[in-house]
This record gives C-alpha cells, sequence and structure tokens, in this order.
C-alpha cells in the first residue's frame, strides 16, 4: 500500500457555463519516505493539488487516501510550506514557530516545547533573528521561517508549494542545498512542487509532469532521478545522467508546449497552412 | 534617545514637535527651522487669522444675550470658570472638615449610634461636568464594544449571520440620538425601578443611548476585517486544526485588529458627539448639560461660556481621536508588507 495514493482525483472552480476544469484524473502513489516533485508550469493548477493533498480543498470526483484513509479534512500530519509563506505578521519568527508547537504539543512541558522551538529556528539558520518579525526579514529568511515552522510541527508528510520560487538564484541554491539536507536526516515523505527543472532534478526521487490540458491538467509519465545523493549542483553540468534527464524532461516539456498550441489553433481559428513544429526535434 | 523619543512622537502623531526636539538636540539648524516653520508657524498663522476675523466679526451680531462674545471674553469665562473650580474645591474641603469633626462628636456623645456622613451638594463645577461625561462616554462605548466586537467578528465568519443581520445594522445604524432617546428613556425608567445612588438613571440613559450610536461603525468595521483576513490565515489555522477560540484569539483577531481599531476610533468619536447631545436634551449631567443650563441661564456671561464647553468638547474630542489613532498605529505595527 502506498503512503499516499490519488486515484482520479478531478478538481474545478465555478458553476455552471463558467466553470473551469482545473485538475482531470489525476492519479499518483507515493511511497513513504519518496521525494517526488511535481513540475508544471504557472497557472496549471499546481497550488490546486496541494490543496487537495493538503485536504485544504475537496475534490469533486475520486479519492485520496493517506495511509490507506481517506483525506476528509487538514490536519498537522500534513505541513504545508505555502506557496507566500503564511506567516503571521504581528508574531516574531520564535512566535510563528511557536503558535505551531504550543498548540500541537501542549501537553508537553514549558521547557521542552522551547527546546523544540529553538532546535527547528537553529535548524535553519534563523537563531540570530529569534525575535524579529516578518515584516523584518529578507524573502529567503521568511521562507526558512515557513520551513521551520511545517518541520516543527513533525508532520508525516511534508507538501512544499514553490516554496523557492519567489527568491533570487542565489538564495534558491543555498535553499534547496538546505531542505535537501533537511530530508536527508529526517527521511519525511515530501511532495514538492517547482517550474524549475534543475531544482526537481536536484531534490527529486522521482519527477512527475504536470500536464496541462483543455479538459483540465493531468499528470504525465514519471521520471526517475537515479542520481547518487548527495547532489551537488555544481558538477552536475559534467554528469551525463544530469544531461540525460534533463534533456529528456525539456524535451517533454516543450513537445507538450507545441502539441497544445496546435490544438488552440485549432479550437479558434483554422489556418490549413499551419504545420506544427515541434521545437525540441 | 533622542530617536526614541521622535519615535514615539511619530507614532502618536506629534510630528510637529519633530524638530523642536532635533533644534534642541543641535542637528541641522537651518533645515529643522524651516521644517518647524513649515509646521508650527504655518499652524500659528492659520489660528492668528482665526482669532482675528472671530473678534471682528463676532460684536457686530447682537442676541437677546447681548453681544456674540469675542475671544477675550471667552477667556476671560475661562479664567472665571477655573476660578469657580479653585472655590468649589476650597468650600468641599472645609465642608469636609466640618462634617467628619460633626460626625466624630457625634459618635463620642452616643456611642452605639450609626451616624451617617453627609454628602456635599454644592452645583458640579465645570471640570465635574467634564469628569462625568467622559465616565458615561467610556462607560457607552464599552458597552457599545462588548457587544459590537464579539458580533462583529461571528458575522465576519459566517456569511448567513452576515446576511441576517445586515438589513438591522443598515436600518439603525442612521438613526440620530435624538430619535433613541425617548424610548431609551421610557425603557430605563420602567426597567431601573430601585435607583441605586452610586448608579443614578440620568448616567444609564446617556451611557445606552452612546452605545446605541457608538455600535455600528465597531461592528460593521470588525465584521469588514474579518471577513478579509488573508485566506493564507486561515489556512494556517485550518493546517494546525485551532479549536474555536484558539483560532479566534491567535489568528482572527489579531489579524483583524487593525480594522477593529479603525472602527473603534469612529466609534468613540459618534460616542463623544452623540453624549454631547443626549445630555442637552436630557438633562442628564454633564457637558451638554452645562449648555443648557448656561443657555436657560441666560446671563450677559453665558454666551461666551457655552464657547468655552465648545471648545473643550472639541479639544476633548480630538485627544480621544489621538489616542485612539496612538493604538491603531500600535496594533498595526507588523502588519502591511509582510502578509505576501
Ligand atoms: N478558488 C478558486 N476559484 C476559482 N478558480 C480558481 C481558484 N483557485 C484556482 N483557480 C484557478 O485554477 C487554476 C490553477 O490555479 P493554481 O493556483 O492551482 O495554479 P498554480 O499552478 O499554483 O499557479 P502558480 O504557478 O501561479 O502558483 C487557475 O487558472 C486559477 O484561476
Ligand atoms: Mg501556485
Amino acid at each position: 500500500m502506498a503512503f499516499l495514493e490519488l486515484k482520479n482525483v478531478s478538481k474545478g472552480f465555478g458553476e455552471g457555463a463558467k466553470r473551469v476544469s482545473v485538475l482531470k484524473d489525476i492519479d499518483l502513489c507515493v511511497e513513504e519516505g519518496e521525494f517526488v516533485v511535481i513540475l508544471g508550469f504557472s497557472g496549471t493548477g499546481k497550488t490546486t493539488l496541494i490543496s487537495l493533498i493538503a485536504g485544504l480543498l475537496a475534490a469533486d470526483q475520486g479519492e485520496i487516501l493517506l495511509k490507506g484513509k481517506p483525506i476528509v479534512e487538514p490536519g498537522p500530519d500534513r505541513g504545508v510550506i505555502f506557496q507566500n509563506y503564511a506567516l503571521l505578521p504581528w508574531l516574531t519568527v520564535y512566535g510563528n514557530v511557536a503558535l505551531a508547537v504550543n498548540y500541537l504539543f501542549r501537553d508537553w512541558p514549558e521547557e521542552k516545547r522551547r527546546q523544540h522551538i529553538e532546535k527547528y529556528i537553529e535548524m535553519v539558520h534563523l537563531t540570530p533573528a529569534t525575535l524579529k518579525r516578518p515584516a523584518e526579514l529578507s524573502g529567503g529568511m521568511r521562507q526558512r521561517v515557513s520551513v521551520a515552522r511545517t518541520l516543527a510541527m513533525n508532520p508525516e508528510i511534508l507538501l512544499m508549494d514553490e516554496p523557492l520560487s519567489a527568491l533570487d538564484a542565489l538564495t534558491r541554491g543555498t535553499l534547496q542545498g538546505e531542505i535537501e539536507k533537511i530530508w536527508e536526516e529526517n527521511r519525511k515523505t515530501v511532495v514538492l512542487i517547482t517550474n524549475d527543472i534543475d531544482e526537481a532534478i536536484l531534490l527529486a526521487d522521482r519527477i512527475i509532469p504536470l500536464k496541462p490540458e483543455a479538459e483540465g491538467a493531468s499528470l504525465g509519465p514519471a521520471f526517475d532521478v537515479r542520481l547518487p545523493r548527495p547532489r551537488d549542483k555544481d558538477n552536475f553540468n559534467h554528469d551525463a545522467e544530469y544531461r540525460r534527464l534533463r534533456t529528456e524532461i525539456t524535451r517533454y516539456f516543450l513537445e507538450l508546449q507545441s502539441l497544445r498550441r496546435v490544438e488552440q489553433t485549432a479550437e479558434t481559428i483554422v489556418l490549413p497552412e499551419l504545420k506544427p513544429v515541434s521545437l525540441a526535434g | 534617545m533622542t530617536e526614541k523619543i521622535i519615535g514615539v512622537m511619530r507614532i502618536a502623531g506629534f510630528n510637529v514637535f519633530v524638530p523642536v526636539i532635533r533644534l534642541i538636540q543641535g542637528e541641522n539648524r537651518d533645515e529643522q527651522l524651516k521644517l518647524l516653520w513649515r509646521t508650527i508657524g504655518i499652524q500659528g498663522v492659520t489660528l492668528g487669522v482665526f482669532l482675528g476675523l472671530w473678534a471682528l466679526i463676532a460684536p457686530q451680531i447682537k442676541t437677546n444675550l447681548g453681544q456674540v462674545p469675542g475671544p477675550a471674553q471667552v477667556w476671560e469665562q475661562i479664567q472665571s470658570l477655573s476660578l469657580e473650580y479653585r472655590m468649589e474645591t476650597k468650600n468641599r474641603k472645609a465642608f469636609a472638615v466640618t462634617e467628619k469633626a460633626r460626625v466624630e462628636q457625634k459618635r463620642a456623645e452616643n456611642p452605639g449610634l450609626e451616624v451617617k456622613m453627609r454628602r456635599y451638594s454644592g452645583r458640579p463645577t465645570f471640570l465635574d461636568q467634564i469628569f462625568t461625561s467622559l465616565v458615561t462616554v467610556f462607560t457607552g462605548f464599552l458597552l457599545a464594544s462588548l457587544v459590537a466586537i464579539p458580533l462583529g467578528v461571528l458575522c465576519g465568519l459566517n456569511r448567513t449571520l452576515m446576511s441576517a443581520l445586515n438589513p438591522l445594522i443598515q436600518v439603525f445604524k442612521p438613526v440620530s440620538p435624538v430619535a433613541w432617546l425617548p424610548i431609551v428613556t421610557m425603557v430605563v425608567s420602567a426597567v431601573y425601578t430601585v435607583p441605586q445612588p452610586w448608579l443614578e438613571k440620568a448616567f444609564i440613559i446617556s451611557a445606552i443611548t452612546v452605545s446605541l450610536c457608538a455600535i455600528w461603525p465597531s461592528l460593521i468595521n470588525t465584521a469588514l476585517g474579518v471577513a478579509s483576513i488573508d485566506k493564507d490565515y486561515i489556512n494556517v489555522a485550518r493546517v494546525l486544526k485551532l479549536k474555536f477560540s484558539t483560532k479566534i484569539f491567535k489568528i482572527v483577531l489579531p489579524a483583524a485588529l487593525p480594522y477593529i481599531f479603525t472602527g473603534l476610533r469612529i466609534s468613540l468619536g459618534v460616542g463623544w458627539m452623540v453624549l454631547i447631545a443626549a445630555e442637552l436634551l436630557s438633562q442628564n449631567p454633564g457637558l451638554g448639560k452645562f449648555v443648557w443650563d448656561e443657555f436657560q441661564n441666560g446671563s450677559s456671561q453665558s454666551l461666551a461660556r457655552i464657547m468655552v464647553a465648545i471648545f473643550t468638547i472639541g479639544l476633548i474630542g480630538f485627544i480621544l481621536d489621538r489616542i485612539m489613532v496612538t493604538l491603531h498605529k500600535w496594533v498595526s505595527f507588523g502588519h502591511g508588507t509582510a502578509g505576501a
């Protein structure tokens, strides 16, 4: 039995004629301890997918099972790292982490909770900023607070929604390394969403593309990443396996895009002379 | 240190004094002087022009009670009121001493007997009236807030409740205090049949009238603030499975606090305005009654005294507003850019 299982899940928004189908027939199996990356273009329904797994949204059709049990509501066993951090601006770094810890582990002695909170702040290297509020932090620091808060909840599965996409390339690189390290230490099951191929290859055991289609996005064929860990981004360019994977995934997306363009053209205006050109070919 | 004082002043909205402090500290003199001119200087000129026009125009208008008073007459009355206050205080102290002596003597003569202190029955001074008005407005404001904030939170969280209450809110919101007053008076008289000496009926009537008018801005703003909380914050509460009370106190109230305080600020302003009108019409003690008494009194000084009351009312209203602005800025600290 898979740890997390999505069967035939569909989700749309709106009513009647205005209804848009966002996700269609999503099937996904994630094993315990696996790091799965979902790779998709902007606006294809990535956040919707994460929200479904988190239980923040209910599926229109299909089933989502965690350890065999259907997901009906959100809960602290699924730690979500939100796309825009979702830090509470009136609380300090410590306060944001403490809100989760003090509530979830309210039967622990106070001292133990304090140590737990400090441990996770330390883990994301924010100890010097413990008493700062989110407004006084940089984007990368805010992201790390969000990571610390979610890890401190001790969830069974981590759901990360484009955790690094709002950051500059340099900070992004550092945080990618940190995410990998934290995962190596805890071996939590992770579903991470991104639109960055290199990030996907660096972190994933398995990369699954989210394939946009008119009647809703669905998941494409998985790419297994068998690069040894810990992975070093700097040596990637010389790695044959890395280059093969990257080319393959890029080609997949480019073909997808050109197919889509043809589809869209066919739907709107008929231009008989136009030949589909595969950019990847 | 200097920067700390300046920070406090900025939060309190006293930007005007910032250049004064910098000047005292000897920071770039010319620039600070220019700044000073642009704030205090210009405000001083405005005040001067206002006083001048007032002094010029007022004497032209003749009323039954004589000329409309100019600044000089009003200043005279301020002094006379403060003199009255000092006299009253002296009388009161003297009364307390003699009364104490009387009671002690009685007790000495008649050990078993219960002897009561008599209360001083002099006329309330201007300062007493101010104090009464402030106590009344805060009581009414507190009553209103105690209803408005919880109800507003529930409305903000629950669309059904909001649409259920909305018609009532919309209809009652524009009702003037004058319309409420007779009903409140009758109801309070009917319900509060055994008046206690420490809780006067007039006080209850004024306070309730104030709350009936002050409740709406707080209610509407709280509901709006809660309804527009960033969805992410609510999602955090959902992921943590916070129980209802924790969700309210840890997420909803802090997130909506800036909105709530905007509402409270408007409410206090409305309450203060309403109170004066209510006191004036119902003859309940307070500044409004002072105005009415002076009007009835009809001496040559009455108009000037009423003007003193007007300035006092305005000044207190201004101070109350500043306090609320300061609180609002204080609770809004940290809100803003951090959300995204
Ligand atoms: N609550 C909603 N109501 C209506 N439509 C929605 C809602 N949430 C999402 N959508 C629509 O669903 C589609 C997918 O949205 P989603 O946020 O899942 O995309 P995304 O892949 O996360 O995008 P991004 O890369 O910008 O984060 C969008 O077209 C969006 O307009
Ligand atoms: Mg998204």
